[in-house]
């Protein structure tokens, strides 16, 4: 009983005291060389459209309109790319609810583009981890091509342009996945970038 | 059924990410962990200039002796009011966030069961998380709550590691050290300094930082979407590299405020594993034979290189109902392939894979992909890389206790072989200290196999399950065995936000935490007052190849002999169900 009560100033100061230094001046101080450092970065890396927040270049959109580029599938409750609610679907690979979400990918992009017979490519039906992926990969993006060329009546060698700019290889050439960040490349399709 | 992959599952550049990431990790090893040993010495570093004045000040206030010592069970029982305390302060935090300032979302307190399995999941260094982030937790919540208990918790960790090492150092005395000095020291010039760096570089890369309320965009297609944020960055840096992994929004390490690149993704990557395998050169420094130090790594770093591989190779193998739709899931320079499914098209197959073994090795938890959406095998890799008790790297400090409880039953094990009384470092180790291991060994195993049958039988158990068949058992066993060994990962479909499961996977975690440190302690106190053996020709060296095959072969044959029925009953009967077409 003894050695419990001789911890007991030392339990409660320390807690309090690592509360104070871990919990507040730490947290504080980064956000003190943040703001002044990296201040875009800081509050969301957010894209302004005259004043107006559109988008953030790390968090996907929903697009379904043929004349956008279609990011992955997301599985956020209540609507898809809800920034409020991240979530991945969590199927599993041989759950009937996974097929039906591939199936139905894939009949919207064959009714968006009917005389497509490439092979589509995996990351173009299937959810996202975060429900939130900003981007596809280069093969997802060139299957869409076609269809967004025909639906703004311009040449595909402008649309692939577009996907280009916004094309990022593995960073240093070896780490990640190449990858196309969706909004940018809509954004500079629809001349806002 | 069409064959599933055409192509090489491991590609050339897995070959080069995964052999640039062990590179980086090795090298990293020998300045931390030479380091580390230094502050657990009591010896000044170059930190102390900076620090030295903060640490008399606590020292100072509260009350303590930093030269007084303690034996074991003095220090055992610091550890557990030190933990106490910490719950306390948590829960209430919790439940009353909404009293709290720094809510600007106006969300509620916590219920009692989520407050309860929370405080428990933070204090134990689970992070296990029943909640969504962004949907419950204010900043407050996180910042002032569960960022403390992040650097705490392996602090203690790293604490009691300490102490065990000092057991086998010294000789015929009972004292071990002082737990406060020890976690304190480990906060300041360990886990804070290498956070602030974290969490800046995160922050310059494009992880948030902001107190702002979330803010609504008007997206292209004319929707609105409103976006979470909060003081991100500064969480996220120690949720990596203190082996918590509780992550600031939902989805954990897959969000891209929380991991917004590649290079975000290998550092947090390496933050993982970066100070559970510095401890093995911190062990080596401290017993004076840096070799004994390597063996330890090498034991580790052969269990997970396999395994690691293993599950890259089966995720990038894809899924063969989608083979059978034309969905092409071959790896190129223009897609990453393979299985897909709760994957980010940044991290892609290979990153994915490694971040699953490496989460799961050490006691981390976070997660950049959903685990329940791997294929059946490559989702083994992960559960049976936390049922060998978090030991290959594991936790922070607790990932190296861990292992000397696997060393000493492997030292028995060769000891009744050659029929000699068993020494390690020099130490006998005798009938108290085998008991130790064994209550160390057993309790995780007992806990994972009878918490799995009670909430399989269970109807509140099985309301929990979200994907059906074999799939279904595995969300079960995967959330009790990573709350038993304090993890903290899911198969995330199981919804565990229950009364039922907030309260089983609560006193898993807490024993799963506590039957461990404890028998560790009393470990240390028993090898402490014992003389130290000279060695001689008949001593079995600790430091060589013929050891680490033993000690694998231990650490391996517990698991699987623990483990082996459930692993058949959950992936291994789900791979045949998707093999079978």
């Amino acid at each position: 009983m003894k050695i419990l009560v001789s911890n007991l100033r030392p339990a409660i100061v320390s807690t309090l005291l690592l509360t104070l230094l871990l919990g507040g001046v730490y947290p504080a101080l980064t956000t003190f060389i943040l703001k002044v450092g990296f201040p875009h970065q800081a509050e969301g890396s957010l894209i302004r459209d005259h004043g107006h927040v559109v988008g953030s270049t790390l968090i996907g959109q929903n697009f379904d309109k043929p004349e956008y580029l279609w990011g992955r599938l997301s599985a956020t409750a209540t609507a898809p790319y809800n920034a409020g609610a991240s979530s991945g679907s969590n199927l599993g690979v041989n759950n009937p609810a996974l097929l039906d979400a591939v199936k139905g990918r894939i009949k919207a992009l064959k009714a968006a583009d009917p005389g497509n017979t490439a092979p589509i490519p995996v990351d173009l039906v299937t959810a996202s981890a975060s429900g939130l992926d900003p981007e596809i990969s280069p093969a997802a993006a060139e299957y869409q091509v076609h269809r967004i060329a025909i639906a703004r009546h311009v040449d595909e060698a402008a649309v692939r342009s577009a996907i280009a700019s916004s094309t990022k290889g593995r960073t240093l050439g070896v780490l990640g996945e190449p990858r196309v960040n969706v909004l940018e490349v809509n954004l500079r399709l629809d001349g806002k970038l | 059924m069409s064959p599933i992959i055409a192509g090489p599952l491991l590609t050339g550049n897995a070959w080069l990410q995964l052999a640039l990431y062990m590179a980086v990790l090795t090298a990293c090893v020998v300045p931390l962990g030479a380091y580390m040993a230094r502050v657990f010495e009591g010896k000044r570093t170059f930190m102390s200039p900076v620090l030295g004045w903060l640490e008399s000040l606590i020292y100072k206030a509260c009350g303590i002796d930093s030269a007084k010592e303690m034996n074991w069970t003095a220090y055992a029982v610091a550890t557990l009011a030190f933990s106490a305390v910490s719950f306390v302060v948590l829960y209430l935090i919790l439940a009353l966030q909404n009293l709290l300032p720094l809510n600007p979302q106006a969300l509620p307190g916590l219920s009692p069961d989520l407050s309860f399995n929370t405080a428990v999941s933070f204090v134990t260094n689970t992070n296990w998380q029943s909640y969504a982030g962004e949907t419950t937790m204010s900043y407050f919540s996180q910042m002032v709550g569960l960022t403390v208990q992040n650097f705490v918790t392996p602090a203690v960790g790293l604490a009691v590691m300490a102490a065990l090492i000092r057991g086998l150092v010294r000789k015929e005395t009972s004292e071990i050290g002082n737990f406060w000095v020890d976690m304190i020291r480990a906060n300041l010039y360990v886990l804070l300094p290498l956070s602030l760096i974290l969490a800046v570089v995160l922050g310059a890369l494009g992880v948030v930082q902001t107190f702002a309320p979330y803010i609504t965009a008007h997206t292209l297609q004319g929707a609105d979407q409103t976006i979470a944020l909060g003081p991100v960055a500064s969480q996220e840096a120690i949720k990596m590299i203190g082996t918590n992994g509780g992550g600031f929004f939902n989805v954990n390490s897959a969000h891209p405020f929380e991991n917004p690149t590649p290079f975000t993704n290998f550092l947090e990557l390496l933050s993982i594993l970066l100070i559970p395998a510095a401890c093995c050169y911190t062990f080596g420094a401290m017993v004076g034979d840096k070799r004994q130090g390597w063996a330890i790594y090498a034991a580790m770093t052969v269990i997970f290189v396999p395994l690691m591989l293993f599950c890259v190779a089966m995720e990038q193998s894809g899924n063969p109902h989608l083979a059978a739709l034309h969905i092409d899931q071959l790896a190129s320079h223009l897609q990453a392939g393979g299985n897909m499914e709760g994957k980010e098209t940044r991290f892609g197959i290979v990153n994915s894979g490694l971040w699953a073994s490496a989460t799961t090795a050490a006691s981390n938890g976070s997660v950049n992909a959903m685990h329940d959406s791997f294929t059946p095998l490559g989702g083994l890799v992960p559960l049976i890389l936390m049922k060998f008790g978090e030991v290959i790297y594991g936790g922070v400090g607790s990932g190296l206790y861990g292992m000397l409880i696997f060393v000493v039953i492997a030292v028995f094990i060769s000891g009744l072989m050659v029929g000699r009384t068993p020494e390690y470092l020099g130490k006998k180790i005798q009938a108290f200290e085998i008991k130790m291991a064994s209550i160390g060994t057993l309790v995780p195993g007992i806990l994972v196999l009878v918490g799995t049958a009670i909430a399989l039988m269970a109807k509140d158990g099985q309301a929990g399950i979200f994907n059906p068949g074999a799939q279904g058992f595995s969300e079960v066993l995967y959330a009790v065995t990573s709350a038993s060994n304090n993890n903290g990962s899911a198969f995330a479909g199981l919804s565990a936000n229950t009364p039922f499961y907030n309260v089983l996977l609560g006193v898993c975690m807490l024993f799963g935490r506590f039957f461990i440190i404890v028998p560790v302690l009393a470990m240390a106190g028993s090898l402490a007052t014992k003389k130290t053996v000279p060695t001689s020709a008949g001593t079995l060296p600790t430091h060589n190849a013929l050891f680490v095959a033993v000690l694998v072969g231990v650490v391996v044959l517990v698991g699987v002999l623990n483990y082996a029925p459930t692993l058949a009953l959950g992936p291994v009967v789900e791979h045949f169900n998707m093999i079978k077409g």
